[in-house]
């Protein structure tokens, strides 16, 4: 029983770490959806760009990977910036399917520019205040410092976005956008600015979850594919648009994929000779998009949504 | 003020507007009446840069508006109270009226206008924490108007601001724009009610599958045959 208790609290620890960085990671997308209706199918590319920047900034300027995550952010926020001004203003004329297609394109070309510069070998950060560090905080728990790391910054990265949307005057502008785009025309609100700033902040956002994951994710041209399937679940279930749902829903995806150790305990628990051989490990990410579908079926537009 | 010169705007090859021209005198109220599809809306809506405009011209305060972006003329200090009003539902009384005000740098006349606005729709006070789909069609007329006043307006466009209220609300919002035109504001009103808006207006255009068919002083066309006849009933 003692075991299982243990087992249970290690995935609720170990699921709220990953849940915050897969939050974060999914806030961008909540947000450019939430501004413009526009779903970024190349948003895990842009995860995968913060990846390398990272990775490859770190060495290059003498500096802690820690420290490049200004840089990151810079960097996605340029490249939301160029794909709005570059791809996306241009697929708004038309069809809804253009901009399925657009940014389906986006992903496919971004994915085989970076096999084409970074190979296809998976990298990682190897050298870092937090490689390799761990914490002891209790029998049997032990905390990895980068994913103890990711989680706070990521945290204190949401805290920024949430303080940026709900208290400033640009934040406002981006949610009258997100409510009713003409009625922010008719406010004097510039709605082509504020859908580039909402893909300076979705890349940036993304970019910087990136730079967080690259200490203990390897990263390589398809990493971004997982991503974007855990972040359009984690978007469904919140609800497109909100922000608060995407936090919520990231913890709780984040818990979902650290379950299968719970499950390994309770068939130990029972004794059972079933468990011999059934390990549900590889289905992990099979509960996540489990759930995924079984919002869209019962509650389409999410625990928070208010967009359908 | 405002200048419309024979401006021409069609939808999918239909003509809307064939033609249109009117102009409104600083300090002025002007009412645009007409029935239901004379192209009302789509006059104002062609004004704010919001419908494609095939020919003709608007100029406001000696600035040509073709070519500028919505958010741009409204700097200018054109506003518009669109027919669905179009408030922010979910945010509250207050947001919605700051808002309004997003052109205000200064935060003192933000203040003054809130007050300003509040003391005009006592009602809105009472509300101010409410959210704005919560109220009722009348009260969101009035938010709606309120928040057109926030960026302090140099012309304010009505677009129906009577559509689909109970009576008591209808004279209520009139009512409003009667004050509002007392204390100087230059007023651009286009309604189907043609005899109150006529009546709290100086001059009035009547608006028929387009054009123009006749104009004047509002008091002139409340009492021509034309009007009596197509509008009123007698």
């Amino acid at each position: 029983m003692e075991a299982l208790f243990l087992a249970m609290f290690k995935a609720l620890v170990a699921g709220l770490l990953m849940g915050l960085v897969f939050a974060l990671v999914a806030l961008g997308l909540t947000i450019i959806f939430g501004v413009m209706d526009v779903v970024n199918f190349a948003h895990g590319e842009f995860l995968m760009v913060g990846m390398y920047a990272t990775l490859l900034t770190a060495p290059l300027l003498g500096v802690d990977p820690v420290l490049t995550l200004p840089f990151s952010a810079l960097v996605g926020a340029g490249l939301g910036v160029l794909c709005y001004h570059g791809l996306i203003r241009h697929l708004l004329r038309g069809p809804t399917i253009a901009q399925l297609f657009g940014t389906f394109g986006l992903m496919l070309f971004l994915r085989n520019l970076a096999l084409m510069i970074m190979g296809s070998e998976p990298m990682i950060v190897h050298q870092g205040i937090l490689v390799g560090k761990s914490f002891v905080v209790g029998p049997g728990i032990v905390l990895g410092a980068t994913k103890l790391a990711a989680a706070a910054l990521s945290l204190g990265a949401f805290w920024g976005a949430w303080w940026l949307i709900d208290r400033t005057k640009t934040g406002k502008a981006l949610t009258a956008t997100s409510l009713d785009k003409e009625a922010a025309m008719y406010m004097g609100i510039s709605t082509e600015r504020v859908n580039a700033l909402a893909w300076a902040l979705g890349g940036a956002s993304v970019a910087v979850a990136g730079g967080l994951l690259v200490n203990f994710w390897p990263v390589d041209p398809n990493v971004g594919l997982l991503f974007t399937m855990i972040a359009f679940a984690t978007v469904a279930l919140g609800g497109f648009g909100s922000i608060k749902g995407a936090l919520v829903a990231g913890v709780l995806i984040g818990m979902i994929v650290q379950a299968p150790p719970v499950w390994d305990a309770m068939l130990r628990l029972v004794g059972s000779d079933a468990a011999e051989g059934f390990t549900i490990h590889s289905l992990k990410y099979t509960f996540v998009y489990l759930i995924y579908f079984l919002i869209m079926v019962v509650r389409p537009q999410g625990l928070f949504g208010w967009k359908q | 003020m405002l200048e419309i010169k024979d401006l021409v705007v069609s939808y999918a090859g239909l003509p809307v507007l064939q033609g249109v021209s009117l102009k409104v005198e600083k300090g002025q109220a002007v009412s645009v009446v007409g029935s239901n599809g004379a192209g009302k809306s789509t006059l104002l809506k062609a004004v704010m840069g919001r419908a494609r405009v095939s020919s003709g011209r608007a100029v406001f305060r000696g600035q040509d508006l073709a070519g500028l972006r919505t958010e741009k003329i409204v700097r200018l200090g054109l506003v518009y109270v669109p027919e669905d009003r179009k408030l922010f539902k979910p945010l509250s009384v207050e947001e919605n009226l700051k808002l309004g005000a997003f052109i205000v740098d200064d935060p003192a006349q933000v203040q003054g206008r809130l007050e300003y606005v509040y003391e005009l729709f006592p009602r809105l006070a009472e509300r101010r924490q409410q959210a704005a789909g919560s109220m009722s069609g009348g009260e969101q007329q009035m938010l709606a108007i309120g928040r057109g006043l926030m960026s302090g307006p140099k012309l304010l466009m009505l677009d129906e601001p009577s559509l689909g209220l109970a009576p008591l609300m209808v004279s209520e919002v009139f009512e409003t724009v009667r004050r509002l035109r007392q204390e100087g504001l230059t007023v651009l009103l286009v309604e189907q009610n043609v005899r109150e808006a006529l009546e709290l207006t100086d001059h009035g255009y009547i608006l028929q599958t387009g054009r123009i068919r006749q104009e004047g002083p509002s008091s002139d066309l409340l009492r021509s045959d034309m009007v009596r006849e197509a509008f009123l009933g007698m």
